[in-house]
């Protein structure tokens, strides 16, 4: 039903997909080797042609992002592969199982932009995507792919592989650059420190995600008209979209955009596990606004489309959320992602994100009070004013504002299951919302004693490390 | 005169050669710190502050900054368990459960033998696999709480010098995120991702 492009090659062969041999039997580096004889003007018209956009979550036009180097020298390319976001794992594949095409779209990024030093910032947790990686590249440098003079010629260029350090910060390009400049890794004002301005080293930088470079090859083999015709919308190209929570056939999927929610889940993902009702799902990692099946599941899985619902493709994480799922829980869980990630540059987010998990867990663990969503709608719009989409933000970074998606989707849609954990001082649903151990999700409510035994106030339970009144003071006060 | 020997010496060496400027060498070579001590020591920060020309209190500043630089005594296996949004709908805070129970260590902490630390991790990108866990940053995914007690019970009595992500995968593992393709005998050596450059990582042959 699809064509495949940057899984193809791992698809067809997947045993010694990351090998050069592998990649050039199948036509790799042909397109790097053209690049080389094409002009930086050609290049970046022919990906602004393209339509390509970027794929690491924020969907920028690649072609764009390049055309705004400045003219100073040198300039650097750096390949984003800080996967971080809650739900994605394509780029891991990617990596793992596809690393030459990898380089051969880093080759052709940089001589369209003129880098002769490229850095490929992959995340601390990933050591076996680097040393593929790291081992593709060597194999690049033995046969003069990559070094000096490269395919011949005259051009040079370096690639380094630099970890991470367990930091979902750095996933922001200007945090990667301060990280990579071997310091904290807080993003930085923009303007004036747009990368391709001022960048690494305050010179002209590219940053690029893992996908969107591994996408180059293909569109210079098939031209960038071929490539923007391969959907029937706005969306070019393929989209990896990684599945996971409760479908029977969680993974990653290379699909063209336009297929809908409905076909995605049921069709591609397998439906629920168990056979059970669809709650609610993330459409593009952690920090999208959250969809419903009555209103959204018949929607086209387009960048406009869902922009359009209030929410965002992002990094193509689609995490997917049974009938027996706490939302509350869920709601938690993400918020302390993001309290726990924030670098703490920016009050709203250091401290907002902060008191939402407080509330929420309170809530969770039967202290909530009647007020306490109002009051998390409040903390939240000092984060992201108006708790509008796309966000309003009072922060440097998207970080703080993404922290309040699940607050968005706890107001718009299940105000009542926020209710009802106060009503009933504690979770009405299983503990952790979990899978059984056999892999099953028996869902079941608690029953009445459990509740009363475990979730109640003043229960045995692990006691809120603050209290409904520090937070109400301290939230009143904003 | 440094702190190192003179194999982690040559190879912040050719670490900081990578770079265009010596400070951007901090994060590596703060593994390479680690990879020297166990963790990351004051004197191991300070070694790394002289080698990239910067101060100490700016080294500390960076660690300090990202969970993976452990500033307190680690043990040699570090049993990461996600419990993320995608991890927790599967059951990964009953996999959490199992590893602290079975273990007898709670989140963040080291047990006295110094054999095993245990923590609760954000999102490792293996949602697809859920809920999975991480030995020394190698991957298992598809962890039942019984098999996450098997493999601390592993841990505690094979003591694998090496460890394999392909041979705990097929121990301890379920279903994966997307099909691994390919073995591989590198695994990691101590608490801190396995990667050759910074010759952190070990393999079976070469023990």
């Amino acid at each position: 039903m699809t064509t495949l492009l940057v899984t193809r090659r791992m698809t067809d062969h997947p045993t010694d997909s990351h090998t050069l041999n592998r990649y050039e039997s199948t036509g790799g580096y042909i397109q790097a080797k053209r690049a080389m004889d094409s002009s930086r003007e050609e290049l970046v018209e022919e990906v602004k042609a393209s339509r390509l956009l970027g794929r690491g979550g924020a969907a920028f036009s690649a072609g764009l992002k390049w055309s705004f180097l400045a003219p100073a020298r040198p300039s650097y390319l750096v390949i984003n592969a800080d996967e971080s976001e809650p739900g994605t794992f394509k780029d891991r594949q990617l990596l793992e199982r596809d690393p030459h095409q990898m380089i051969e779209g880093i080759i052709i990024t940089a001589v369209a932009n003129e880098a002769h030093h490229a850095f490929v910032y992959i995340r601390g947790e990933y050591p076996k995507p680097a040393r593929r990686v790291q081992a593709a590249i060597d194999e690049a440098y033995a046969i003069g792919y990559l070094g000096q003079g490269i395919f011949g010629s005259d051009y040079d260029l370096e690639v380094t592989v630099h970890l991470g350090g367990g930091a979902y910060i750095c996933g922001e390009e200007t945090a990667l650059i301060n990280s990579l400049e071997g310091l904290r890794g807080e993003p930085r004002l923009k303007p004036p420190y747009f990368p391709a301005a001022k960048g690494l080293y305050m010179m002209p930088t590219i940053v690029n995600n893992v996908e969107t470079v591994s996408n180059l090859p293909h569109i210079l083999s098939m031209g960038s008209g071929e490539y923007a015709e391969l959907t029937g919308n706005d969306d070019t190209g393929t989209f990896m979209m990684s599945l996971s929570g409760h479908v029977n056939r969680p993974g990653n999927y290379e699909l063209p955009h336009g297929i809908t929610w409905r076909e995605l889940i049921y069709d591609i993902g397998g439906g629920i596990t168990g056979d059970k009702k669809l709650k609610a799902w993330i459409p593009g990692g952690a920090s999208a606004p959250w969809f419903v099946p009555d209103q959204h599941l018949d929607l086209e899985v387009t960048k406009e489309a869902t922009a359009a619902a209030g929410s965002m493709l992002g990094s193509g994480a689609v995490i997917v959320m049974d009938e027996n799922t706490c939302m509350v829980r869920a709601a938690e869980r993400i918020v302390r992602f993001f309290a726990h990630e924030s670098c703490g540059q920016c009050t709203p987010c250091r401290e907002g994100t902060t008191w939402l998990e407080m509330i929420l867990r309170r809530i969770e663990e039967g202290q909530g009070r009647a007020v306490d969503l109002d009051l998390m709608v409040d903390v939240s719009d000092g984060i992201s004013i108006g708790l509008a989409w796309p966000p309003r933000m009072t922060t440097i970074c998207p970080l703080g504002p993404s922290a309040v998606s699940p607050i968005m989707a706890l107001r718009s849609y299940f105000r009542g299951e926020v209710d009802a954990h106060v009503d009933a001082g504690g979770c009405p649903f299983l503990p952790t919302t979990r899978g059984a151990p056999d892999g099953t999700n028996e869902g079941d409510r608690r029953s009445e004693e459990d509740l009363s035994t475990s979730g109640g106030r003043g229960s045995g339970g692990r006691p809120p490390e603050m209290t409904g009144e520090d937070v109400d003071r301290v939230g009143g006060a904003s | 005169m440094s702190l190192w020997s003179e194999t982690t010496q040559e190879r912040a060496r050719e670490i900081i050669s990578r770079y265009p400027e010596k400070r951007s060498a901090v994060m590596p070579l703060l593994y390479l710190a680690m990879a020297e001590d166990g963790y990351l020591t004051n004197d191991g920060m300070a070694e790394v502050a002289v080698w990239c020309g910067i101060t100490p209190a700016q080294v500390r500043s960076v660690a300090s900054f990202y969970t993976m630089y452990k500033r307190e005594p680690t043990g040699e296996y570090l049993l990461s368990c996600c419990t993320s949004i995608s991890c927790m709908l599967l059951g990964g805070d009953d996999i959490l459960g199992a590893v602290e129970d079975e273990s007898g260590v709670p989140h963040g902490e080291t047990d006295d033998e110094g054999l095993l630390s245990v923590e609760h991790v954000e999102c490792i990108g293996a949602c697809g696999g859920a809920p999975a866990v991480q030995v020394n940053y190698e991957l298992i995914e598809g962890v039942t709480p019984e098999k996450a007690r098997e493999l601390v019970r592993w841990l505690r009595t094979a003591r694998p010098k090496v460890v394999n992500t392909d041979e705990m995968q097929e121990l301890f593992g379920g279903p994966r995120s997307f099909d691994w393709g390919i073995s591989e005998e590198d695994g990691a050596i101590g608490p801190y991702p396995a990667f050759q450059p910074l010759g952190t990582v070990g393999s079976e042959g070469g023990g």
